[in-house]
C-alpha cells in the first residue's frame, strides 16, 4: 500500500512534503494535506483515505494515481503465484557520476525497492506469465543498467520458457546518471523482444502513467498488445522540451492515453479495475487448444 | 578547454562534411530513395543504394545542412518518425537482396515537436532497434559528428560500430545534462567531461569499436585523410561480414548490445 511513495514499502501514514514537491509532483499523485484525508490533483476533490481501494483510484474522478509493483502484484496476479527474479540486483556507478551511491539510496528509502523495476513469474486467473513492473517512485522509473538488465533477463526467461511476457511501464526515460550505458538498455530489451517475437510468443504491455523517453522509444511501444490506463502521460519527448523547440502551446490531452489511441499507437485504454479481467482473457485468447481451463 | 568540448564544438560545426558528402567519397552510383510508403518524405534521412568498390550497398544516414536554407530541408538533422521509417524500409529491402547496410549518424536527436509525436517518434525509434538487431545482413554503424540518444541509437544497431575522432555519442546533451541534473546550464564543460562522450571514452567502455583519425587541419579542410581510412576498413569488414554465416552474425549482434550494463547481484 505504497500509495504516496514514501516511507516504508507497505505505510499508508501521511507525511509532509515540502512545497517545492508539491509544485513538481505529477497530476496522477495525490496530495496529502494530512494523515486521515488526501487530495485528488486532477479534480481537486479532498478525499477521506480510507475510501481509496486498492486499486489506488480517486473515489471522486476516476483518476488513477500511481501504484508500486507490490500494489500492482496484488491487483492483477493470482494470490501467492508470484516468484521475483534477481530481487538484489543493485546498480553500480558506470560513469563515476558524483553521488550516484547516495541518489540510489534515497530513491531506494522512498520506493521500498532496490531498483526501477520488479520481475518474476506468476499467474493470471490461472494462466502463467512472465511479468515486469517499473516503479515510477525509483528515479521516476529511469532506465539504467539494472533496469534494463533484469527486463532483459525477463524477457529471455519467457522465450525459454516459452511464456507470454507482461510488462507495466512507467518511466521519465533514461538513468542519466549512467550516461551512454542507460542508452545501449534500450537496444538490449529491444533485441530480447525481437527473439521472444521469432518464437512467436506473445508481449503484452500496460503503459501507466507516466511512460516517456527511453523506454517509449523501446519496449513500451513493442508489445503485441499495448494496452494503457486512462489518461496516462505517454510520449517520446517531454512537454517542456517540445514547447521550446517549437514555441507553441501544446493541444488539450496532448500525448495522454485518449491521443495514442486516437493516433493509433495503443489498442485499448483499460480501466483498471477490469485490467485483470482483460489480461486473462488476452492470455487465454493465446493459450494454444485444451488449456482453456487452466 | 576541455577535450570533450572541444569534440562536441567539432562535431557541432557547421562547416563539418555532411552524410550526403561522406556518400559522394565513399560510395559510386549513389541512388536516392524517398518516403516511408506511409505518410511522407523526411529530408533529415539520406538513403538508396550505391556501390562501393563493385559490391552492391545501401546506405542511409542522417542529413544535416551547411546553410540555412540546406537545414530547413533536412530540419537541422533531426528526424522526424517517416525518416525513421525510411530508414527501416531501405534497411528490409536491403535484406531482401541481401546488400550490406551502411548507415552515417550525424544528430543533436529525434524531433521533438507536435507531429512527430502524433505520428509516434517513440513506435518509429522503438521498431528500428527491434527490426536492426535482427535484420539478415550485414550493418555498419559510423558516427561522423553528432550522436544524440535515441534518435541516433535508431540507426546505430550495427555488427560494427565506428566513429571519427571528433564524434560524440550520449544519453542527452551535455547543455540538457547541466540543466537537468544539475539545474546549472553553465556546467556544460563539466557535464561533457563527466558523460565520456567523446570517441576515446566510448571506444574504452566498447559502444564503439574503432576510431577513425581527423586530419590536423580539420575535417572539412580535408575529409579524404580520414575516408581513405574509412575506405580501407569497410573494404576489409564488408567481406567479413558477407562471409559469415547468418546465424553467427545474428548471434554476435546481439551479444553486442546484450553485454551493456553494470550491475552487482
Ligand atoms: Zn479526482
Amino acid at each position: 500500500m505504497n500509495l504516496f511513495g514514501k516511507k516504508s514499502y507497505y505505510s499508508l501514514d501521511g507525511n509532509e512534503r515540502s512545497k517545492k514537491n508539491d509544485r513538481r509532483r505529477a497530476k496522477s499523485e495525490p496530495s496529502i494535506p494530512d494523515g486521515m484525508w488526501i487530495k485528488c490533483n486532477t479534480c481537486k476533490a479532498i478525499i477521506y483515505k480510507k475510501e481509496v481501494t486498492e486499486y489506488k483510484l480517486c473515489p471522486n474522478c476516476h483518476a488513477h494515481f500511481r501504484m508500486s509493483p507490490a500494489e500492482r502484484i496484488g491487483i492483477t496476479l493470482d494470490e501467492d503465484s508470484f516468484q521475483e527474479f534477481d530481487a538484489n540486483m543493485v546498480a553500480k556507478n558506470p560513469m563515476d557520476y558524483p553521488d550516484y551511491e547516495e541518489v540510489i539510496r534515497k530513491a531506494q528509502k522512498k520506493s521500498g525497492i532496490k531498483e526501477g523495476v520488479v520481475t518474476g513469474r506468476g499467474k493470471i486467473r490461472g494462466f502463467d506469465t512472465v511479468i515486469a513492473i517499473m516503479d515510477s517512485h525509483y528515479m521516476m522509473g529511469s532506465m539504467g543498467s539494472v533496469v534494463g538488465e533484469k527486463v532483459t533477463r525477463a524477457v529471455e526467461y519467457a522465450t525459454e520458457h516459452r511464456l507470454p511476457i507482461i510488462i507495466f511501464t512507467t518511466s521519465g526515460g533514461a538513468r542519466m546518471q549512467e550516461g551512454i550505458i542507460s542508452l545501449m538498455q534500450m537496444a538490449k530489451v529491444s533485441e530480447a523482444l525481437g527473439r521472444h517475437d521469432e518464437a512467436g510468443l506473445l508481449y503484452v504491455t500496460v503503459l501507466t502513467d507516466p511512460t516517456t523517453g527511453g523506454v517509449s522509444a523501446s519496449f513500451a511501444m513493442l508489445g503485441d498488445i499495448i494496452l494503457s490506463e486512462p489518461k496516462a502521460l505517454i510520449g517520446f519527448a517531454g512537454q517542456r522540451v517540445i514547447k521550446g523547440t517549437i514555441h507553441q502551446d501544446l493541444p488539450e490531452g496532448f500525448q495522454r492515453a485518449e491521443f495514442q489511441l486516437e493516433h493509433g499507437f495503443v489498442d485499448r485504454i483499460v480501466h483498471r479495475e477490469k485490467l485483470r479481467d482483460e489480461l486473462g482473457r488476452i492470455l487465454r485468447l493465446h493459450c494454444p487448444q485444451g488449456r482453456e481451463e487452466a | 578547454m576541455s577535450d570533450a568540448m572541444k569534440s562536441v564544438g567539432i562535431a557541432r560545426m557547421i562547416e563539418r562534411p555532411n552524410t550526403k558528402q561522406f556518400i559522394r567519397e565513399l560510395f559510386k552510383d549513389f541512388m536516392e530513395f524517398h518516403g516511408d510508403r506511409l505518410f511522407a518524405d523526411d529530408g533529415a534521412i539520406v538513403g538508396g543504394i550505391a556501390s562501393f568498390e563493385g559490391t552492391p550497398v545501401t546506405v542511409v544516414g542522417i542529413q544535416k545542412g551547411h546553410t540555412l536554407e540546406e537545414n530547413l530541408k533536412c530540419n537541422f538533422g533531426a528526424p522526424n518518425p517517416e525518416g525513421y521509417r525510411k530508414a527501416l524500409r531501405l534497411m528490409k529491402q536491403a535484406e531482401k537482396f541481401h546488400r550490406p547496410v551502411i548507415t552515417l549518424i550525424n544528430t543533436a536527436g529525434a524531433f521533438c515537436g507536435i507531429g512527430a509525436e502524433e505520428r509516434g517518434q517513440g513506435e518509429a525509434i522503438a521498431k528500428n532497434l527491434l527490426e536492426m538487431s535482427r535484420l539478415k545482413t550485414p550493418i555498419i554503424s559510423i558516427f561522423i559528428g553528432e550522436g544524440g540518444s535515441g534518435g541516433a541509437l535508431a540507426l546505430a544497431v550495427g555488427d560494427t560500430v565506428w566513429m571519427l575522432e571528433h564524434g560524440m555519442y550520449s544519453v542527452l546533451s551535455p547543455e540538457g545534462f547541466a540543466s537537468i541534473l544539475w539545474r546549472d546550464s553553465s556546467r556544460v564543460a563539466e557535464a561533457a567531461d563527466l558523460m565520456k562522450m567523446t570517441s576515446g571514452h566510448l571506444l574504452e567502455n566498447h559502444v564503439v569499436d574503432r576510431v577513425f583519425k581527423e586530419p590536423e587541419e580539420g575535417l572539412e579542410h580535408n575529409l579524404s585523410y580520414t575516408t581513405d581510412q574509412l575506405r580501407e576498413a569497410l573494404r576489409e569488414t564488408i567481406p567479413e561480414l558477407m562471409e559469415m554465416e547468418q546465424k553467427e552474425l545474428l548471434q554476435k549482434r546481439y551479444e553486442r548490445f546484450r553485454k551493456f550494463g553494470e550491475y552487482a547481484e
